[in-house]
This record gives C-alpha cells, sequence and structure tokens, in this order.
C-alpha cells in the first residue's frame, strides 16, 4: 500500500466514520433520554436517501403514504382520547399536525413537481416526509410502553426495525440507487484526489455535531432532555414529561438518520435494507461510548469508518466481521473497567 | 375583582378530604382530611414510616389516590398527571432532592422554570435572582455541578429549583432529612420566609420540633392516618405530642 492508497482510504475512512459518528450521537441521545436500543435508527437513512432518489426522480415518494398512515392512526388514537376526556380544544390541532401537514406536504409535491426544484429544496422536502416519522413511532411504538424494561423496549424496536424494512421494499423496490452529486469539485492535495463531496459530508456532519451541542449546552429544552436521561422523576417534578423528552429525542434522532442518509446518498449505493447495517456500524460507536458519552461514541464511529475502510483494502471479504468483532476486546475492556455497584 | 387582602389570607390553596392511597391490597393511607391555605405553612408530623412520602406523592399525581382533592377550587379527577398538576402551580421538593447531578446549579434551576418557558413566560432570570437571593449560597455555587454540593446546599437547591417554578403550593418533603443541626435551622428559617411570598407550605416532616416551630398548622400521621390536629403552638404542647414525638426537651 503506497500513500496514494492510504490518503485515499483514510479519506473515505473518515467520510463514512463521520456518518457513523453521527448516527452514534442519536443512538446514545435515543437510549439515555427513553431507554430504547433504537435499531430503526439505520432505516431513517435509508429513508432519507430512497426519498431524495424518488423525488429527483420525478416519482412520488411512498415515504408520503406512511407519513398519512401513521398520522391517521394517530388522529383516531388521540381524538378519542381526547373525547373521552372531553378536551374538545386539542382535536383541531392533533388533526392538523397528524393529518393536515402530511395532507399539505402531498398535495405541495403533486403541485410542484420535484424532480425541477433546486436540490436544498428537494432535500428540505425529503426532510419533511421523512423526520415526522420518528416522533410519529415514538407515538404509537414507543409511548404506550414508555416505563417497561430496556429488554421489552429492545423487542419493539427489532419489530418496528423489520416492519419499516419491509415497508422500505415496499416503497422504494429492491434496486439500489444514488442520488445526484451535490457538488463535482475536487482537489489535489499532493498525490491524492480530494473530493468535494467527502469534504462536503465531513464539513455538514460537524458544523451538526456542533449544532447539537449548542442545542444540549445552551437550549433550555436541550438541557430538559439531558436532565431526563439525568433523573427522570427529577425532570418529571419540572414538567417535563417523558413524552415530550422521547418525542424531541425520536424527532432529534430520525432527522440526524434522514440528513445522514442524504449526505452519503451521493457516494454509496442505497437499498431499501442499506441503513441496518450502516445504523449497526454507528452502534458499534456507541458501544464503544457506553451509549453514555458522546464524545467518546463519536470518535468510536469514527474509528469503525477507518477500521472499515482499512480492511476493506487488505481483507476485503472480511470487512464487517473485523468491524463487528472489533466491539468484543471493547466490550471486555468496559466490564473490566466499570466496577458494578451493588443497589443500595 | 381582586378580594380584599383579609379574605386572600384565606384562600383555600389546597382541600383533601377521605383520601386513600393503596400499594396492591395494602392501605398505606386511610381516610385522611387536611386543607392549606394561601401563605399558610401546614406540617404533617409522624414516624417512619406513617406514609408522610406517600401523601405528598399521591397529591402529586405521582400515585393514584381514591377520594376528594380539591387543588385551586377545582375537583381533580382521575386523568389527573404530575405535568398538569405543575403547570397548575404545584410543585413537591422530594425527599431524595432528585438533582440533575451533572448540571452546573444555574443550569437546575432553569429547567425548574421548564414549565413556565414553555407555558410562554420569560421571567426565569428574574426568578432566578430572587432565589439567589434567597440562599446566597446557590449563587456563590452556580457554575458548580449539583452533583458536587454538599448535603445541605443540595436541599437549598432542591428548593430553589422548585421555587423557579414559582409555585402556589410547594411540598416539601423531609427537608432536614440528612442534615447537620445547624444547617437544618438554616433552611426552616428559610422556610418560615417563604410564607412572606403568599405561598402555601405543606411540610412533611419527622423532625417535629423544628416542624412544629414553623408551621401554622399541624397534623399528626400514624400508621396511615392522622391521628391529631391543631394550631402548632398547641401541638407542640400537647401531652401525647411531647411523649412520641418530642421527648422531654418539649416541656422546656
Amino acid at each position: 500500500m503506497d500513500l496514494q492508497i492510504a490518503l485515499l482510504l483514510g479519506q473515505d475512512g473518515i467520510t463514512n466514520g463521520a456518518i457513523y459518528a453521527l448516527l452514534a450521537l442519536a443512538l446514545v441521545l435515543v437510549f439515555a433520554v427513553t431507554r430504547v436500543i433504537f435499531i430503526p435508527q439505520g432505516e431513517f437513512v435509508a429513508f432519507g436517501a430512497l426519498t431524495l432518489v424518488s423525488l429527483q426522480t420525478g416519482r412520488l415518494p411512498g415515504t408520503i403514504w406512511l407519513l398519512l398512515a401513521l398520522g391517521t392512526v394517530i388522529v383516531l388514537i388521540d381524538g378519542s382520547i381526547a373525547l373521552r376526556d372531553r378536551q374538545f380544544r386539542r382535536l383541531p390541532m392533533i388533526l392538523l399536525l397528524n393529518c393536515g401537514v402530511p395532507l399539505m406536504l402531498g398535495g405541495a409535491l403533486l403541485a410542484l413537481s420535484p424532480a425541477g426544484l433546486p436540490l436544498p429544496v428537494q432535500v428540505v422536502l425529503a426532510l419533511m416526509l421523512v423526520v415526522p416519522l420518528g416522533p410519529m413511532i415514538y407515538r404509537l411504538a414507543y409511548q404506550p410502553i414508555a416505563g417497561a424494561s430496556v429488554l421489552a423496549l429492545l423487542i419493539v424496536s427489532v419489530a418496528v426495525h423489520v416492519t419499516l424494512i419491509g415497508i422500505g421494499l415496499l416503497f422504494f423496490g429492491a434496486e439500489g440507487s444514488r442520488t445526484l452529486a451535490f457538488t463535482d469539485i475536487s482537489f489535489e492535495v499532493g498525490d491524492a484526489l480530494l473530493q468535494g463531496q467527502t469534504i462536503l459530508v465531513v464539513v455538514a456532519s460537524l458544523v451538526l455535531i456542533v449544532a447539537l451541542y449548542f442545542f444540549f449546552e445552551r437550549t433550555i429544552y436541550g438541557k430538559a432532555l439531558r436532565a431526563t436521561a439525568m433523573n427522570r422523576t427529577g425532570a418529571r417534578l419540572m414538567g417535563i414529561s417523558g413524552t415530550l423528552a422521547g418525542m424531541l429525542s425520536f424527532t432529534l434522532a430520525a432527522a440526524i438518520g434522514a440528513f445522514s442518509g442524504i449526505l452519503i446518498s451521493p457516494i454509496t449505493t442505497i437499498y431499501y435494507d442499506s441503513g441496518f447495517l450502516i445504523g449497526l456500524k454507528g452502534f458499534v460507536g456507541a458501544i464503544i461510548g457506553g451509549l453514555a458519552s458522546y464524545p467518546v461514541a463519536a470518535a468510536g464511529a469514527v474509528l469503525v469508518g477507518l477500521l472499515e475502510s482499512y480492511s476493506s483494502f487488505w481483507a476485503s471479504a472480511f470487512k464487517e466481521v473485523i468491524v463487528f468483532t472489533s466491539i468484543i476486546p471493547v466490550l471486555v475492556w468496559r466490564s473490566l473497567k466499570t466496577r458494578h455497584v451493588e443497589e443500595e | 375583582m381582586k378580594p380584599p387582602a383579609v379574605a386572600e389570607e384565606r384562600t383555600v390553596v389546597l382541600e383533601v378530604s377521605e383520601l386513600t392511597v393503596s400499594y396492591g391490597k395494602v392501605e398505606a393511607l386511610h381516610g385522611l382530611a387536611l386543607k392549606v391555605h394561601r401563605g399558610e405553612i401546614v406540617t404533617v408530623i409522624g414516624p417512619n414510616g406513617a406514609g408522610k412520602t406517600t401523601l405528598l406523592a399521591a397529591l402529586m399525581g405521582l400515585l393514584p389516590a381514591d377520594g376528594e382533592i380539591v387543588y385551586l377550587g377545582e375537583r381533580q379527577d382521575a386523568g389527573r398527571t404530575v405535568e398538569k398538576l405543575v403547570r397548575q402551580g404545584m410543585t413537591l421538593v422530594p425527599e431524595k432532592r432528585e438533582l440533575f447531578a451533572e448540571m452546573s446549579v444555574e443550569d437546575n434551576l432553569l429547567l425548574g422554570a421548564f414549565d413556565r418557558y414553555r407555558g410562554g413566560h420569560r421571567d426565569h432570570l428574574e426568578t432566578m435572582d430572587e432565589v439567589f437571593d434567597i440562599f446566597p449560597r446557590l449563587r456563590e455555587r452556580r457554575e458548580q455541578m449539583a452533583g458536587t454540593l454538599s448535603g445541605g446546599e443540595r436541599q437549598m437547591l432542591a428548593m430553589g429549583r422548585a421555587l423557579m417554578a414559582r409555585p402556589k403550593l410547594l411540598l416539601l418533603d423531609e427537608p432536614s432529612l440528612g442534615l447537620a443541626p445547624l444547617i437544618i435551622k438554616d433552611i426552616f428559617r428559610t422556610v418560615a420566609q417563604l410564607r412572606k411570598t403568599g405561598v402555601a407550605i405543606l411540610l412533611v416532616e419527622q423532625n417535629a420540633r423544628a416542624a412544629l416551630h414553623v408551621a401554622d398548622y399541624g397534623y399528626v400521621l400514624e400508621t396511615g392516618e392522622l391521628s391529631l390536629e391543631g394550631p402548632s403552638r398547641e401541638l407542640a404542647t400537647d401531652r401525647r405530642v411531647i411523649e412520641s414525638y418530642l421527648g422531654l426537651g418539649g416541656r422546656q
């Protein structure tokens, strides 16, 4: 391996690592706040990418149907609860948020013919289609059992994951696709060619990470999420309900997932089920951070990206094996390092 | 439209009757009745395991309860939740404090105003200044992580965080628990001062002497039932209270 190849692989590894880092952060966030191990995180990557593909190829993204279907179910459930409690004033809001907004989006898609729109508008449209799925899935799948054990929540996660994969196949078909490149600029750095798209992915990831940092450190809603992760009872007594925190963290996780998918879709061919493997690598990063530390999770995820890229050069058949085996020494190290404190 | 000041003094904030709380088939509280007025400190004293914490948890909506709870003139239905009660100005300072350990004192206080902020109020900075005036210690430690505070400071922070919500009814669960006598004195002096802000306080305490000293009215809770009640001065001189809770020192 000469320097040129090493640089190329490094570039590749960091690009993927940046995406894994974003997903790792989302996984840590969701777990810390809701204790849900969010396996469907990867599906948001695939849905984000493939929804953008649909928009660019002039098809109506299937995502809109899912949005409408979930919205309708939520209206039926929340609506009947509001009727039972005689809280009629809540009805218009429930209807508007869950059915009105998806209908307006659908109308906009039909009216605008998104294929001809500029790229940033397409990206915004794709995010608007995918991100609301996060809180909707929380409302339907997790909120009713929010107090259940981590294991029960994990089983629900597996179910949601399998369902979304199936829906993805139905909506987007079995073929993989790529979106149009955001930019075709490239730079010569020494011997190596630096792709503009790569720089874009890394910069966008960094910007998003910084934005998340500010959200958690500087805004009252970010602090409320951290507070819920630290002390659920304490947070509840301040009026920060578990439902609010869950909705908020799932919205963020969905946004991070969809955004990641949109970022990598010009570089990687995305299939309806590609998200799982991508999400799983983010998960390895999150595990390195013990599902608790954001910086360690992000660093671990970048490490996973590099490991994957270099092992694909030396032992491409064992690429995934090497990545996922690396979790074992991490787990051993973590279990040796943490002392188990007996409950008082 | 404001009622005259004298009438306001006697506004009932919380009125409970026939309150019964059960853990499964075990009744923890049975047929409780109590009343808290605006600007009044009411204490519920009693030994360990009498159900004091259960009472506060039930009032705060953390536990389901049977019976009638009228808060701010409104009868509470089965749909009451912690979040709704917080919105209506009821705040609990729990026995375990439940602070956000890895956050600064300032952030803990800020989150005390979370619900007001969400409701559109933007006066948290002024409220924080008021809280700092009540607990100057917290101002000194504003940057410090809550987890590194001393026991007394933690109790101050828990109370300060609750005050950030500008409560109408403050429920205090054993504020003296695990604190040194001098600090207990400090905390109770502050509780007495809070009366001036007009907040109604329901104080649950094992430390009967300190509690009766600051309170206007008191109840004695024994194995899930209220056995005695009266103005706290009278309770403090009641033979049964002295024998069970105050010991010999009460006669002095």
